[in-house]
């Protein structure tokens, strides 16, 4: 039996992740200085930037993809790989914590992540998401020592294997229904047959695992603790990566697979949209730990983002793909500051920091308006881009709701401003900074007003 | 008219109903493990009953032979006196029976109207002419090469996980 060998072209960034990541495992065990690791690791994050758009196609039997849409959200996650490394360098050696795993294990997960995006199978994209959220769950649970660390494991752990049994139970119907897991012939197989009950409960089964990814309302409840929990970098790196991957596999599989029955799902998206943006925004009133409201408002933004989604229109995609770039950056960029304070994990601790810290506190600042969307940083250009598509599409009192909880956010973002500028110093702030660490925070605020004064950067 | 694989199939639904429903009632979790092994061996019996022999040999040695040991020396680390005496539910079970019986009624109507897809081109005949695991050999590294090797990159994070999660640091 003659097997033709795979065209790998289209695979190479994975590869080249992989690669590295399996060598860091031997190299770890070697070398005493587990940072060359974290060089490294940006090394390899280069590299796949490098040669991400020359590795364009399909292969394996059309299993796997790498297409435009496929290339951005790829930008995406390797930046957040580099920013990740950046502000994790002196973090884990502070908590000592510094074992090379630990890179290892976000280039495994952005490996995952990139197949998410170019999966064109559904096995393809379910593998990719467990090898994801497998090394999440092992990074949620890095700092072993820390009784919430393990909380935040063993939880994240629990209902994502809880996530990924609905999402295979899903792929399983549409399986039976259209005897096949490929999306594209998925999709050829819907237009025909239109909306049967099977495909109802089959989508709402991938919507709730989705959901779950991206931590909407009402499958956010993991979210809050987790991100307490786990180390602060990699807290970061979730909010970011997870949640662009999933927004990757809901924009390939409800409007490639599911586009011709696209009016059924955007009914179900419209709820849990409000609800998530209620959710998020309202609950980070009362939180006192950043690391929670930052959670909540992570919450939050999934919201806003599944508006592009509901527009349903590849402009509405572009909408979101441009918004989860500017969210990776600025909410990276905030958790870089709460690596910065040696005490951090309190709103209280920031009281003061002006007086202290004046440059921090506006770095703090820089993200905290653009977190809330105000002019002119990039925060604003994403909202309002996502927003003034979903206008153009009819959706005007839907981008009223957000808005209105937009309004709300300000409150709990503006509040670490206030602490910050109008509280007196509590004595106790004191930072450390590392090379590392100035260099995200510089790239970070540099793309708040880059993007934030110069849109065309990011928006065609 | 009811055909004798009906006959089979209800047997083992029923009888994987009840054993599952012995597993979560049992008070003593030693019982639970070994009512769990006669579960897997009627869901192996299942797998047969689909022709698929590799299955279900798969399903036995992996469940029955290592995940089920797995389960016992986690066992042996609690201590079972306690657990008997530990109370089985929550208190809001009836609730969770409820909520879990209207999911079922919901995804059980839809899918008592399934359409099943058109068939393939492995069809029980052909599978036959070439034995069970030498067409599933095929598919795998074949057809399904890519995801079988992402598949081998999880099995590498599980260990990964387990070292950094369980080993002793200097």
């Amino acid at each position: 039996m003659n097997i033709p060998f795979p065209d790998l072209t289209p695979v190479i960034p994975e590869i080249i992740l992989t690669v590295f990541a399996s060598i860091f495992l031997i190299i770890e065990i070697f070398t005493e200085r587990k940072s060359v690791l974290g060089y490294l690791s940006i090394l390899a994050a280069g590299v796949g930037l490098y040669v991400l758009p020359m590795s364009q196609g399909e292969t394996f039997g059309g299993m796997f993809i790498s297409d435009s849409f496929s290339t951005y959200f790829k930008v995406i996650f390797l930046i957040n790989v580099i920013l990740t490394v950046l502000i994790s360098l002196k973090y884990l050696r502070k908590e000592n914590t510094e074992h090379g795993e630990y890179y290892s294990l976000i280039l495994f997960s952005t490996v995952g992540m990139m197949l998410m995006a170019s999966a064109k199978d559904m096995i393809v994209l379910y593998l990719g998401l467990e090898l994801m959220a497998l090394s999440t769950y092992i990074l949620a649970g890095f700092k072993r020592q820390d009784i919430k660390s393990n909380e935040a494991a063993i939880k994240y752990f629990l209902l994502g294997a809880f996530s990924s049994a609905l999402l295979l139970f899903g792929i399983s119907l549409l399986y039976g229904m259209t005897a096949t897991t490929d999306i594209y012939q998925i999709a050829a197989f819907l237009k025909k047959s239109g909306t049967t009950p099977v495909l109802m409960v089959s989508m709402v089964l991938i919507i709730v695992a989705f959901s779950f990814k991206i931590a909407a309302a009402p499958f956010h409840m993991w979210a809050p603790d987790v991100y307490e929990g786990a180390p602060t970098s990699v807290t970061a790196f979730m909010s970011v990566g997870p949640k662009a991957a999933g927004f990757a596999v809901i924009g390939r599989v409800f409007f490639e697979a599911f586009g011709s029955v696209q009016a059924d799902w955007t009914v179900i998206l419209i709820g849990i949209c409000i609800l998530t943006m209620a959710v998020g925004n309202i609950v980070a009133l009362v939180q006192t730990n950043i690391k929670r409201m930052l959670a909540y408002s992570s919450i939050a933004h999934a919201g806003y983002a599944l508006l592009g989604i509901i527009v349903g229109t590849p402009a509405g995609m572009e909408a979101v793909k441009v918004y989860l770039l500017i969210y990776a950056f600025m909410n990276i960029g905030a958790f870089a500051i709460v690596i910065l304070l040696d005490k951090g994990e309190e709103i209280s601790d920031y009281a003061g920091l002006a007086k202290s810290h004046p440059l921090v506190a506006a770095i703090m600042l820089v993200f905290m308006f653009s977190l809330t969307g105000i002019p002119p940083t990039a925060g604003f250009i994403g909202k309002f881009n996502l927003f003034a598509i979903a206008v153009n599409a009819d959706y005007t009192w839907l981008v009223v709701v957000a808005v209105i909880f937009s309004a709300i956010s300000a409150y709990y973002y503006l509040r670490v401003v206030m602490n910050m500028y109008m509280k007196t110093s509590t004595g106790d702030a004191s930072i450390t900074i590392s090379p590392s660490l100035g260099i995200a925070l510089f790239v970070t605020v540099a793309a708040m007003f880059a993007i934030g004064i110069f849109p065309s950067l990011v928006i065609p | 008219m009811i055909t004798v694989p009906q006959l089979f199939f209800a047997y083992f639904a029923v009888a994987m109903t009840v054993l599952s429903l012995l597993v979560i009632t049992a008070k003593n979790p030693v019982n639970s493990v070994l009512w769990m092994l006669a579960l897997f061996f009627h869901i192996a019996g299942l797998y047969l009953f689909l022709n698929a022999e590799f299955l279900a040999a798969v399903q036995l040695i992996l469940y029955a032979g290592a995940i089920l040991v797995l389960f016992l020396f986690v066992i042996m680390m609690l201590n079972v006196k306690d657990e008997i005496i530990g109370k089985r539910f929550i208190k809001g079970w009836p609730v969770g029976i409820a909520l879990v019986m209207s999911i079922l009624a919901v995804i059980y109507f839809p899918i008592s109207r399934l359409i099943q897809g058109p068939a393939g081109q492995y069809t029980i005949e052909a599978i036959r002419a070439e034995t069970n695991s030498k067409v599933l050999g095929r598919v795998l590294y074949t057809d399904y090469l890519f995801p079988f090797e992402v598949a081998s990159l999880i099995l590498l994070i599980a260990i990964v996980g387990a070292m950094v999660l369980a080993k002793r640091r200097a």
